[in-house]
């Protein structure tokens, strides 16, 4: 054990000589060092119970002076009195965003993820890698600001084109004006969630075994057998991670939807008339203007994006956990 | 449907270094030929580039020629992956697909060729597993993953998977170093059996599995460190481990040198 | 144990004699590709149908099929599922690339309008919708105060529990831990603002504040720890986890504890990797917009304490200026969105570059 006094004891007066090895102390400095660290990683259960209950605490004053039902009210008058509010239209919105922005940016970003592992030369690749390692940095508000300001009207015509060739489509029956849309929150979060997406990918199949690559290829496999074969089975797991990952971004995503949602209050599947509305943006936008039971009626809806997102995640990493079990057993 | 191979100035790059230098050599039909030489002398170089696995690994190239039953594998209209189904192969590790059953894995290779019938995938599974002399152990249990299976059990199952699409060629680079000497004593069982139906190329680091197994052997060597592979002596085995004709192969075989 | 193998009937032949390939000519990708926007363009401009736009994209799903067909007719099924998935995925990439080029151009075009010294080293203060100038000064003190006083709690608790995780947890506790603190990675940021938001502003300040709730830049690095936290601890924990086993043997050997072995070998081993995460953790912090709107506030003036009063951010301060009506709001927006950029990139990059030097990592 560590020795305290200044001149250490030379070993020849050690056990043997001294009669008795020495005891164990109760509070030495290991106990200090271990306490200290299981108190640091307790913490991280602590936080996640203190959100939860400290959200349901605020949130319980506006919740029974709501007069509307919480879950299938549209609307958000959270500031009148008596207040009439529900998370039914956020909600949705939140879930119809980001599923919209995951379907529109996974495939790509697996198959940017492939052309980088697997298909550019390394010369390319790995600056490129690189580039989409920092895209993945970027902030959510420079997306957000950019697809206000710069994507508007791209989306415009593309919202115009949609209803003129699909408009018998439910989704795009709106006949304008066109302009902050689904459609148009849900591509840029797409644009935002791909880098992230891309940058774990590429990870995952990077660490494809090449063993398993090359007994594909000596079966005569031709390159797409050899990924479907090989590098597709082996990054499943992290396929799932990475897309889960994306889908808790887009689910939580704040600022690029409060700057490219309509903020329209109602459940509709319309993709490209005005609207739309998420849970985060419709707190970002309404936090400034709220009374005391409007702030309490939005921490009720945090906590509905809470629970969400803590249902997404549970889900991903059981999933994660379970593949990897059967996985594992080959190294 | 076994096939001859000849190598005519058969040399390998990894972008500038040259690995082997002008292999030529002719390996009978349904024969093994062992292919022996200290570490880094390009055997295992020369084995993968009958096959063209060499052409995978970034800035590797070969030259010269390659010619199974008289067509040069190297020529550019040739289909890579037509020569890789005709030439089948099993790596130094045992490298079942970890994602995969041990059904999957023996089928694997059909499914690629766009074999979907049920009893025929059946009938191919049962085939390859018992040519691999490993039908009896995982008939049982051929729904579970291939990597449960020991390193011996895998390696056999590779054979399996390699052996199911029918190749007429099988080359196996150092088969045995990653395993016992139970396992090793199958897959040597096993290759005077497969000799039957297939012409086969072994890579081997142990002389006395060159000396057991092999009907042809290569001795491969290099000057020095940097210089590409030779081919130094090819001969009968009998000959090359009583009586060889250079008295490189014979250091070796003496063990007084590499 | 003897294979009864039946060599005489083949249950598949799947290769056959022939070596050689029929193969689509090398100048049959440029000829289909002539060919699809050639029919591209009478299909979409002769019938008036739609502009150029829609002439590239109809010419690209033309290339692909085309080729795919091309290729299955010629070369077989296989090498022409092989050609249109190694289209497809050629095509994702250009297509990713235009809007994320996009978005580089305007942020370097459009924020060096007002990057100037004016604009770093003046407030919003008496700033009204008619005037030209103003600045960013009191957000980038807001940002780098906020994100340095989140890094100073994050990491060492991060650290901390990442030592219990790999060195001393064991059992219920430790799993349940690491589930969490990867559930944990996907809180969104703005429930971690309402989380500081309900119990520091609405709970804790009050009791020192006369009971008026107290929005601060503290509060805000409170929030952005809660999000950086998580992810401290699991790149720290795979730091740890590099460390050979061997290492802390030789020290236990010799007689040395526990926790001065964690300490003394262990952390400086896995020393460079850690502090890669930590910069990632910081630089993603660093641009949170939502925390920072909840419960700092936003401030047009310069407010050095993070203790008292509210404060800006430059990612809030992007926010505020993108919903400002005056036609000098967006060049500030951009100058700011310019310098957040700047400040986040520099951490990730630097952050990558110690990581090439870390011996540990593969």
């Amino acid at each position: 054990m560590a020795t305290t006094t200044g001149v250490p004891s030379p070993p020849a007066a050690g056990p043997g000589e001294g009669g008795s090895l020495p005891r164990k102390r109760p509070l030495g400095a290991e106990m200090l060092f271990r306490g200290t660290t299981t108190a640091a990683g307790t913490m991280v259960l602590v936080i996640i119970v203190a959100i939860a209950v400290f959200l349901i605490w605020q949130a319980v004053p506006a919740l029974t002076d709501n007069d509307a039902n919480f879950l299938t009210e549209e609307n958000w008058y959270a500031n009148d009195n008596p207040p009439r509010f529900g998370i039914a239209a956020t909600a949705f919105g939140t879930v119809l965003t980001a599923v919209i922005a995951l379907l529109l940016a996974v495939p790509v970003a697996l198959g940017i993820a492939l052309c980088l592992s697997h298909y550019a030369p390394k010369r390319v690749a790995t600056p490129l890698g690189f580039i989409i390692d920092l895209l993945a940095a970027v902030p959510s508000v420079v997306f957000g600001l950019w697809g206000r300001d710069y994507f508007f009207e791209p989306v415009q015509g593309l919202s115009r084109f949609l209803h003129e060739n699909l408009g018998w489509l439910p989704i795009f029956g709106s006949e304008g004006p066109y302009g902050k849309s689904v459609l148009l929150g849900s591509i840029v979060l797409a644009i935002m969630i791909l880098p992230i997406v891309t940058s774990l990918s590429r990870e995952v199949f990077m660490q494809t075994p090449a063993q398993n690559e090359e007994a594909a290829l000596a079966l005569g496999a031709t390159k797409w057998e050899m990924i479907r074969t090989a590098v597709l089975p082996f990054g499943r797991p992290g396929i799932i991670a990475s897309v889960m990952l994306g889908l808790g971004r887009a689910l939580g995503e704040t600022i690029a939807l409060a700057l490219t949602l309509g903020g329209v209050y109602k459940v509709s599947f319309d993709l490209i008339g005005p609207g739309g509305t998420s849970i985060a943006a419709n707190i970002a936008t309404r936090f400034g203007e709220a009374n005391e039971v409007g702030r309490s009626a939005l921490i009720a809806s945090g906590l509905v994006l809470f629970a969400i997102t803590l249902v997404v995640n549970m889900i991903a990493r059981a999933i994660v956990y379970r593949r990897r079990e059967f996985v594992g057993g080959s190294a | 449907m076994a096939k001859r191979i000849e190598a005519h100035g058969v040399t390998a790059f990894y972008s500038s270094f040259k690995a082997i230098d002008s292999i030529n050599m002719t390996i009978e039909p349904k024969s093994v030929t062992a292919l022996i030489g200290p570490s880094g002398c390009g055997k295992s170089t020369f084995l993968r580039s009958i096959n063209r696995m060499h052409e995978v690994l970034p800035g590797a190239r070969n030259e010269g020629k390659l010619l199974i039953d008289g067509q040069n594998v190297y020529d550019n209209d040739v289909d890579v992956t037509a020569v890789r189904r005709m030439i089948g192969m099993v790596f130094q590790r045992p490298n079942p697909f970890p994602t995969m059953s041990i059904y999957d894995n023996v089928i694997s290779g059909l499914r690629l060729n766009g074999v979907r019938k049920k009893s025929t995938l059946d009938d191919a599974v049962e085939k390859a597993l018992r040519g691999a002399n490993l039908w009896n152990e995982v008939k049982d249990r051929l729904p579970r993953p291939g990597a449960g299976l020991s390193g011996g059990q895998q390696q056999r199952l590779c054979i399996a998977r390699a052996i199911a699409v029918e190749p007429q060629v099988l080359l196996m680079d150092e088969p045995c170093s990653a395993l016992d000497p139970i396992s090793t004593l199958k897959i040597e069982d096993l290759i005077s059996e497969l000799k039957n139906r297939f012409t086969i190329v072994i890579v081997t680091h142990n002389m006395q599995q060159a000396a057991r197994v092999s009907d042809r052997t290569g001795f491969f060597s290099i000057d020095q460190t940097g210089d590409p592979g030779r081919l130094i002596e090819y001969d009968d085995t009998s000959k090359i481990f009583t009586n060889p004709s250079e008295k490189k192969t014979e250091d070796y075989i003496t063990g007084r040198f590499g | 144990m003897t294979a009864q193998v039946d060599t005489e009937r083949p249950v598949v032949i799947a290769s056959g004699d022939q070596l050689k390939a029929k193969r689509l000519p090398t100048w049959a990708p440029v000829a289909v590709a002539a060919a699809a926007i050639v029919l591209a363009a009478g299909l979409v401009m002769g019938t008036g149908w739609g502009g150029p736009v829609l002439t590239g994209v109809v010419a690209a799903v033309l290339f692909i099929v085309g080729l795919g067909v091309a290729g299955g007719v010629v070369e077989g099924r296989r090498a022409g599922s092989n050609r249109v998935a190694t289209t497809l995925i050629y095509s994702a990439f250009l297509l990713a690339l235009a809007p994320l080029l996009s978005v580089a151009f305007v942020l370097v075009t459009k924020g060096f309008e007002r990057l100037d010294g004016n604009f770093l080293g003046t407030s919003m203060k008496n700033i009204s919708a008619f005037d030209a100038n103003g600045g960013a000064y009191h957000a980038i003190i807001g940002t780098l105060e906020q994100a340095g006083i989140a890094t100073l709690i994050t990491v060492p608790l991060g650290i901390a529990g990442a030592i219990y995780i790999v060195e001393y947890g064991r059992g219920f506790l430790a799993n349940a831990i690491r589930f969490f603190v990867d559930v944990m990675t996907g809180i969104p940021s703005i429930v971690a603002g309402l989380f500081i938001l309900s119990f520091w502003v609405f709970v804790v300040t009050p009791i020192f504040n006369d009971g008026r709730p107290g929005y601060s830049g503290f509060a805000a690095a409170l929030a952005l720890s809660v999000l950086m936290l998580p992810t401290v601890v699991r790149s720290t924990e795979e730091m740890l986890r590099l460390v050979p086993g061997a290492l802390r043997e030789g020290a236990y050997a010799l007689g040395i504890p526990k926790w001065k072995t964690i300490m003394k070998i262990v952390l400086p081993t896995a020393g460079p990797g850690i502090v890669t995460g930590c910069m990632l953790a910081v630089a993603r912090a660093a641009g949170e917009t939502a925390p920072v709107l909840l419960v700092a506030g936003g401030n047009p003036a310069i407010n050095f304490s993070p203790f008292s009063d509210n404060q800006s951010s430059l990612s809030l301060y992007v926010f505020e200026q993108a919903g400002v009506a005056s036609q000098y709001a967006p060049a500030r927006a951009w100058a700011a969105a310019l310098t957040l950029v700047v400040i986040v990139l520099t951490l990730t990059v630097l952050a990558k570059l110690l990581a090439r030097r870390n011996k540990l990592a593969r």
